[in-house]
């Protein structure tokens, strides 16, 4: 790395035109994306392309005003930074608005980048697809399709430069894949299931595996009917807990709290979940596909604390969420060049509590495994943590795994739920995003359903 | 946009492997937005993006490039990347000469947003905010957001076709946080249209404010939904989003082609309720869906996807008409020059019928009215959906009650349509919507008339 990026060397060129009382954020960045989609053994589409962005910030007397573009030509980013600044001249002033000040804190040693992302021909990455097609297909004799078999990599970088002495660059690059198999049902309807991997480099991904896994995940919902209204065990495999668990990190950012709208405001230092459950943000964990060396407004990624032994720790901060509380960043602004920054988690953490998947089927007399969670976009009040949502899965009897169940819904509220998780798993799981977690069995949530007619 | 000469000198790069079809998309988009949140107008933001993205078909394998550059070499570079990507088999040389066809042009935009003052724009975001927070003390935040955007394209392909488009559209949202006893509940108001500054004539801002506080307001009594399966009854208007992603997905030809549609193999047959007629429409002038060429340079269309109750057709993108050997139904989408078209929507409704409102709901003894539908996911293979109900009201003895909150629908779109036995003769089209498939976002409309579904499961969180 002895040259200058481009996207480095266009965002101090930025900066430097800051004019006094000013100040210039730039955030530049680029792209090479490969997407191959294979249907019926053959390749679909075929996607190869580059793509660049630039966004600048300009803030004077705690007004903000942005711009960005899709282009790194003179002639669009010349006027980057006067739209900018028109932009700021009609917003109202705000204390917390500010750029991230440097703040000693040393970025963790993390490059995520794989060279065999590049190195991999485009007819081997072809191979890749058209293999988990093939996989998908001879998983199991029900399976009459795929709707989608699909190969995806990237590789970015990106630089963000500030005239508060942030300069800051930044790599990454990953491979993913994934399937959906269309199954035949003996009621006559279809099934799908699906599943994903993703992993530094094409060479790491288990073709077979997911293969398995979507077909898996179809298969066992054959025949599924309406639940029976209830409240059972609910049990979560590690994947649920990911998405469970992003829903509650989601109402631990700071802007929510200095906004009044999250239920954990005022809760710091107290017990907000069951003792079995510590989680935190560890975007430096070397392992996670979402390990990152700089947030989003150029300070080093850090471990933050959320909850331990059940007691909330603290929130995820940007500059901004932390001015607004008088505490400091965490490193935790998530941004595209298209926005403002906001803070979030990159990369969740659980630790390990005991037992596993398994073992909490075994123990369980009335209970429902998840197979799916749908409509969380739409069926959770972040504001309140009320949530209802569609589920499917196969239900637990007596130890063990019985009838398989869809259109069923499951209610309840966040902050309640976080004291009724019964156990924690020792079972952490990797998921594709980087997220670590275990699986959970909840108790207290209405199982609900039962379609008329 | 661009030259003509250029467009038939990348095309016939693209087509120089031996490709059967070559396309060039040009973009050129600008958009700005403001954010007013919690007494303050931030994040005032303008974005451009332009570049051009080609494509190239080799049986049944697509190439796809794209470029932020524009020049000659910009864009030779990419129909040769393509072309390599779709392996064309060496063909010969072929030149591509294309020509402009004739499109009918919607209604020039009467006030284009470039044109209004920024301190304008920014203004509605702040009557907006005093009028909802002029709603009483228990509105606890407020937020606005203004954008707009237009976006120019050019499609041009080897079969000759040189289509352009100006598509200008306008949006303006408030969300209301109310707190009571019950905690904190929040209520929305949206409008968008395919339209310029124009928008505001009829849209009035401080209403919407008022609207938005209200529902917020409401929710604070609102008792909590209920679960099981009852009849279900959806104002006009509110439920357009249930039929677009419910039914419309499954009528898409690209996911019927695989076999991922419950409606694969059913033209001709009964689908639907009698009372059903279902449309999507690209042609209705100023409708959030609304556009003049499709993202393949296909005029707009006006199709008829189920007729009292009968599938007649699916809707067509380039790609997949070609197959069948007919024309596509302007149904041929993409979220921006970066991105292959897919077969999407455009504006899409259950027509009219001919029952009074009123007697729909007095006609139904117990269930749930559905003012507005929120967000949703829908299974295309299977039909299965889960729809948010964003405000919702128990119906007792053939009355609207007291409302209800966090609760969902559930249920299989082809079952819905099948029990759907009373429709209004109101209608109206609903909020606008961005719809998303395969990752790409695109903006659709959607519209109902006051309608009831005999039994549909409601999830809430009653005990």
């Amino acid at each position: 790395m002895g040259e200058i990026p481009e996207s480095r060397r266009l965002a101090r060129e930025l900066v430097r035109r800051a004019e006094a009382g000013e100040q210039v954020e730039v955030c530049a960045g680029s792209s090479v994306r490969t997407e191959i989609r294979v249907y019926d053994g053959d390749v679909e589409s075929l996607t190869v392309a580059e793509s660049r962005g630039v966004g600048v910030r300009v803030i004077r007397d705690g007004r903000e005003g942005l711009a960005h573009a899709g282009s790194w030509d003179s002639d669009v980013i010349d006027t980057l930074l006067a739209e900018a600044r028109d932009n700021m001249s009609f917003a109202e002033p705000d204390d917390r608005v500010g750029l991230a000040e440097p703040d000693g804190v040393g970025a963790a040693d993390i490059d995520p980048w794989d060279d065999r992302i590049e190195a991999t021909s485009v007819d081997d990455k072809v191979a890749i697809a058209v293999a988990l097609e093939a996989a998908t297909r001879g998983a199991d004799p029900r399976v009459r399709g795929v709707r989608t078999s699909m190969y995806a990599d990237s590789r970015g970088e990106s630089a963000i430069v500030s005239s508060a002495g942030i300069d800051g660059w930044d790599r990454g690059a990953s491979a993913s894949i994934g399937t959906q198999p269309l199954i035949d049902d003996p009621d006559g309807s279809t099934r799908t299931g699906y599943a994903g991997d993703a992993a530094a480099a094409p060479q790491l991904l288990d073709i077979e595996e997911v293969a398995r896994l979507a077909v898996e995940r179809g298969v066992r919902l054959l025949g599924a009917g309406p639940p029976t209204t209830g409240r059972p065990l609910v049990v979560l495999e590690p994947r649920f807990t990911a998405t469970i668990l992003g829903i509650v990190a989601g109402m631990l950012s700071g802007e929510l709290v200095v906004k009044g709208r999250t239920p954990f405001g005022d809760r710091v230092g107290e017990a907000i979940a069951t003792e079995a459950l510590t989680m935190f943000d560890d975007p430096t964990d070397p392992d996670s596909l979402s390990a990152s060396a700089f947030d989003g407004e150029g300070l080093a990624c850090r471990r933050v604390p959320l909850i331990s032994e059940g007691v909330l720790q603290g929130f995820l901060h940007d500059a901004r969420s932390a001015r607004g509380l008088g505490v400091s960043s965490t490193g935790s602004a998530l941004r595209s060049v298209r926005g403002t920054p906001s803070p979030g988690h990159r990369s969740l953490s659980v630790a390990p509590g005991e037992g596993d998947l398994d073992a909490f089927i075994a123990s369980i007399d009335d209970g429902l495994l998840i197979a799916s969670l749908q409509g969380l976009h739409s069926g959770v009040n972040a504001v309140s943590g009320d949530f209802s949502v569609g589920v499917e899965g196969v239900v637990i009897r007596n130890g063990e795994l019985a009838e398989p169940i869809r259109e069923g819904t499951l209610a309840g509220a966040i902050p309640r739920m976080l004291h009724d998780v019964a156990r924690v798993g020792a079972d952490l799981e990797r998921q594709p995003g980087g997220t670590l977690v275990p699986s959970l069995v909840l108790d207290g949530l209405t199982l609900g359903g039962g379609s008329g007619a | 946009m661009l030259d003509h000469e250029l467009i038939n000198r990348t095309l016939s790069t693209a087509m120089r492997t031996g490709g059967e079809f070559a396309e060039v998309f040009v973009e050129d988009k600008r958009s700005s937005s403001a954010v007013l949140d919690d007494g303050r107008v931030e994040e005032l933001t303008s974005g451009r993006d332009r570049g051009a993205g080609i494509r190239v078909v080799v049986g049944d394998t697509t190439g796809f490039a794209h470029t932020a550059d524009l020049s000659e070499a910009g864009l030779s570079a990419a129909a040769e990347a393509a072309a390599a990507a779709a392996r064309g088999g060496g063909g010969g040389a072929k030149v591509v000469a294309v020509s402009p066809i004739d499109v009918e042009r919607s209604a020039p935009v009467r006030i284009p947003p470039e044109d209004v003052a920024k301190a304008t724009k920014v203004g509605l975001l702040t009557l907006a905010n005093e009028a909802a927070r002029a709603q009483g003390s228990a509105i606890s935040q407020v937020s606005a957001r203004y954008g707009d955007s237009r976006r120019r394209i050019l499609v041009a392909n080897s079969d000759g076709v040189l289509a352009e488009d100006d598509q200008v559209r306008t949006l303006f949202s408030v969300s209301c946080v109310a707190s009571g006893d019950t905690g904190l509940q929040t209520g929305r108001e949206s409008t968008g249209r395919t339209v310029g500054f124009e928008l505001f004539d009829e849209a009035d801002v401080e209403e919407m404010g008022r609207r938005a506080a209200e529902r917020a307001i409401t929710k604070l009594s609102a008792r909590p939904a209920p679960s099981g399966a009852v009849p279900v009854v959806v104002g006009p208007g509110g439920g357009g989003v249930l039929f677009h992603e419910a039914c419309g997905h499954g009528l898409e030809a690209d996911l019927v082609g695989k076999g991922a549609s419950v409606f694969a193999n059913r033209v001709g047959e009964q689908v639907a309720s009698p009372l059903v007629t279902l449309i999507d429409d690209g042609t209705m002038a100023g409708e959030w869906g609304h556009f003049a060429i499709d993202d393949e340079g296909r005029p707009a269309g006006h199709n008829v996807l189920i007729q009292d109750g009968v599938l007649t057709d699916y809707m067509w993108d380039q790609l997949r008409a070609r197959k069948e050997g007919r024309l596509s139904s302007g149904n041929g989408r993409r979220q921006s020059y970066q991105h292959l078209p897919m077969v999407r929507m455009t504006n899409t409704y259950i027509t009219a019928g001919h029952d009074d409102p009123e007697a729909i709901i007095a006609d139904t003894d117990s269930g749930v009215y559905v003012a507005q539908l929120g967000g949703g996911q829908v299974n295309t293979a299977t039909g299965d959906f889960v729809f948010g109900m964003t405000e919702a009201y128990l119906i007792e003895n053939g009355e609207i009650t007291d409302p209800i909150r966090e609760g969902n629908l559930i249920g299989n779109g082809p079952e819905v349509l099948t029990r759907i036995d009373r429709l209004g003769h109101d209608f109206a089209m609903g909020s606008p919507g961005t719809c998303g498939k395969d990752g790409q976002g695109v903006p659709v409309g959607d519209g109902t008339p006051t309608l009831r579904v005999t039994s549909l499961t409601v999830g809430g969180t009653a005990a």
